[in-house]
């Protein structure tokens, strides 16, 4: 041994004798699991690594982000286009919250599937839920943040939906705005929600969560026809440790940092290759050709909101998130003993199935968006008029100039709000097509008082024009 | 031999000496706790207090509704719908840009003039006036509403909220209100 190495052995055990710090390691990174966990486990510390990506990343973007109202835009653009790997460091960020919203949305379903919420880990998965809710709580707050055109008119539709609330929502909606309207105070305030507030309860409660792991252990993976019985579980866990587990490091931990560097990689990947996400118009109130959308994460729950019929939306808006509430701390209470595999839990994989499709199908429809009118359908052109002149060629004209095409289809051309109505004039007589036109529907506001008799004439000219042959 | 005379006294403390003292321990022990409690609970307060008041301040304190200059009279044409904007009274030094609140302003007649939030009623989006259809429209959930305001089609529950609006001194004037919040 040489002399340095020495000296470093002695100021370890210096340290080591005044801290604690192996006797640490030894209890957390050698605790014993059970055998056979496998890559399902890792999702858990994949959202831990995303977490820590975040925390660095935003400390970092936070030495040049001011978050004022008046400089939050113009500060991101130097980001994004002068400041060293700035574009990169918020893509970096952009990806890293995608990859814990994902990432912790798998972990939930494994847990799910798994039960490793029955007996004794309910607070396991307690903790879990309102780190998931907070995870939201950071993707929604994290975007107003970009405060750019998006970003302002995505805080006035958060409030309304708070106003939603009964005898409360006005309230809300002033809490949420930082005032009577969207002002100065309205993105410090996010910005100390997304930075200060959240981040402490996350914190917290990983704190619990990675406590809650050493002591009550890792769930083992479930077997049929082993059911979990509180009354014999801990001592048949500790003796199962006792005889098949081995230490989490390096035995199980080498898949977590495995997964945990392929996450980092795959989103320095992503935030290089695809970019930080585009800053839209500047949040100025008075350029009003905006369309709010949220981040991906949430274009499921903004499909969900939209296809809601009016009259229930205010059910949806409020009993939705509280029965996902509910949801989520249910199964601990009502079910923590009993089979644990899900082959004997076909529920289970019948709901988990369900979840998945109607976020994958609401998202798919979030994307479209097929109920907002496009407002970038261009004039149809002569080929698909099939007119240069005349009555058919001026309703074509009128047809666009009217805004009828920003919510109708006509071969490939148009907006899905409406009916498309490439052959509209197969289905529709002239008479119908009026009265469609001059009465409207639901969905479709009434063109009488907006037309002249010509003007009239000329669009009933065109779309009844539109046939198959 | 033992010389310690407290050390006999303790060993030989008859029981019930031993159970009043164990007694009197607990009694400090619930003291103590209450104690603790009480004050950490005070501390609390002190210090939560100022804390949630200035978060909750904005609710308190509306901006004050101001008649803000848009425009001269024979800026708008009759029958025409223009975007106008003015400045918030809520404004803070900080603000920049969202110091502004637009609004939709139609002059009906020589002196009657209505102005409109741009906030759809349904959830708050902008709506844009489209001239050639007559229309507002929202880029949401295809809101539309008709030049005086009213629900053309859509999800809106109800009107576009109108401000209050005069003519002074040949300027328009509008008054600026709280946002719409359904």
């Amino acid at each position: 041994m040489t002399e340095l190495t020495r000296t470093l052995a002695k100021l370890w055990q210096w340290f080591d004798d005044r801290t604690g710090a192996s006797a640490v390691w030894k209890a957390t990174a050698g605790h014993l699991v059970p055998p056979n966990t496998g890559w399902a486990y890792v999702f858990g510390s994949a959202t831990l690594v995303a977490f820590i990506v975040q925390v660095v990343t935003g400390i970092a973007l936070a030495t040049i982000y001011v978050p004022s109202t008046a400089q939050a835009y113009n500060s991101l653009q130097f980001i994004s286009a002068q400041a060293k790997w700035g574009h990169l460091l918020r893509g970096m960020h952009y990806f890293g919250a995608s990859a814990m919203v994902l990432l912790v949305g798998i972990h939930v379903t494994r847990t799910y599937l798994m039960a490793a919420y029955k007996y004794p880990r309910e607070m396991s998965w307690l903790s879990g839920s309102v780190l998931l809710l907070l995870i939201v709580g950071m993707g929604f707050t994290g975007q107003l943040l970009r405060w750019d055109q998006v970003a302002y008119w995505s805080v006035f539709i958060a409030a309304e939906q708070a106003g939603r609330v009964p005898f409360v929502g006005k309230t809300l909606a002033h809490f949420i705005l930082a005032g009577d309207t969207v002002g100065g105070a309205t993105l410090s305030r996010f910005f100390a929600f997304h930075v200060f507030f959240i981040p402490m309860f996350i914190f917290g409660f990983i704190g619990v969560h990675l406590y809650l792991v050493i002591r009550n252990g890792i769930s083992e993976p479930p077997k049929k026809g082993r059911p979990v019985d509180p009354k014999t579980y801990r001592a048949w866990y500790e003796d199962m440790l006792k005889r098949e587990g081995h230490p989490f490091w390096p035995n199980a931990a080498w898949r977590d940092v495995v997964f945990g560097v392929a996450t980092i990689v795959v989103l320095v990947i992503l935030a290089w290759v695809v970019g930080a996400p585009h800053l839209a118009k500047p949040p100025d109130p008075t350029i009003l050709q905006a369309e709010p959308r949220p981040d991906w994460y949430l274009l499921w729950y903004f499909a969900l909101l939209a296809l809601t019929p009016a009259k229930l939306e205010n059910f949806v808006m409020i009993l939705a998130p509280l029965f996902f509430v509910l949801f989520l701390i249910l199964p601990p209470l009502v079910a923590n003993k009993g089979e644990r595999s899900a082959l004997r839990r076909p529920w289970a994989i019948g709901l988990v199935i369900t979840c998945w499709m109607m976020i994958g199908t609401l998202w798919i429809e979030g994307k479209r968006a097929p109920w907002s009118p496009d407002f970038s359908a261009q004039e149809l052109p002569l080929a698909v008029v099939h007119a240069a002149s005349g009555p058919v060629y001026a309703g074509a004209q009128l047809f666009h100039s009217h805004g009828c095409e920003y919510c109708h289809t006509i071969s490939g051309y148009g907006g899905h709000r409406g009916p498309e109505l490439t052959y509209v004039g197969d289905r529709l007589t002239a008479d119908q097509l009026t009265i469609q036109i001059v009465n409207g529907g639901t969905n479709m506001p009434a063109y009488g008082g907006n037309l002249t008799a010509s003007e009239l004439s000329n669009i009933v000219a065109f779309l009844g024009s539109r046939k198959t042959q | 031999m033992n010389t310690d005379p407290n050390e006999n006294d303790s060993k030989e403390q008859p029981e019930p000496v031993r159970r009043e003292q164990s007694h009197d321990k607990d009694l400090d022990r619930r003291f103590f706790t209450k104690l603790s409690l009480a004050l950490v609970g005070f501390a609390t307060f002190l210090v939560g207090i100022p804390v949630v008041g200035f978060l909750i301040d904005p609710l308190f304190r509306p901006a004050p509704r101001l008649w803000r200059q848009v425009g001269a009279v024979d800026d708008f044409k009759i029958g025409d719908v223009s975007e106008v904007s003015f400045e918030d009274t809520s404004a803070l030094p900080w603000a920049g840009l969202t110091n502004k609140t637009a609004a939709w302003l139609y002059r009906q007649g020589e002196q009657e003039f209505v102005a409109y939030s741009v906030n759809c009623a349904h959830l708050g989006c902008p709506v844009r006036w489209e001239a050639d259809a007559q229309l507002f429209m929202c880029p949401c959930h295809g809101g539309v509403y008709f030049k005086d305001g009213n629900v053309a089609a859509g999800p809106p529950p109800r009107g576009l909220t109108k401000y209050p609006v005069r003519v002074q001194n040949g300027q328009v004037e509008i008054l600026t209100s709280p946002a719409p919040i359904t």
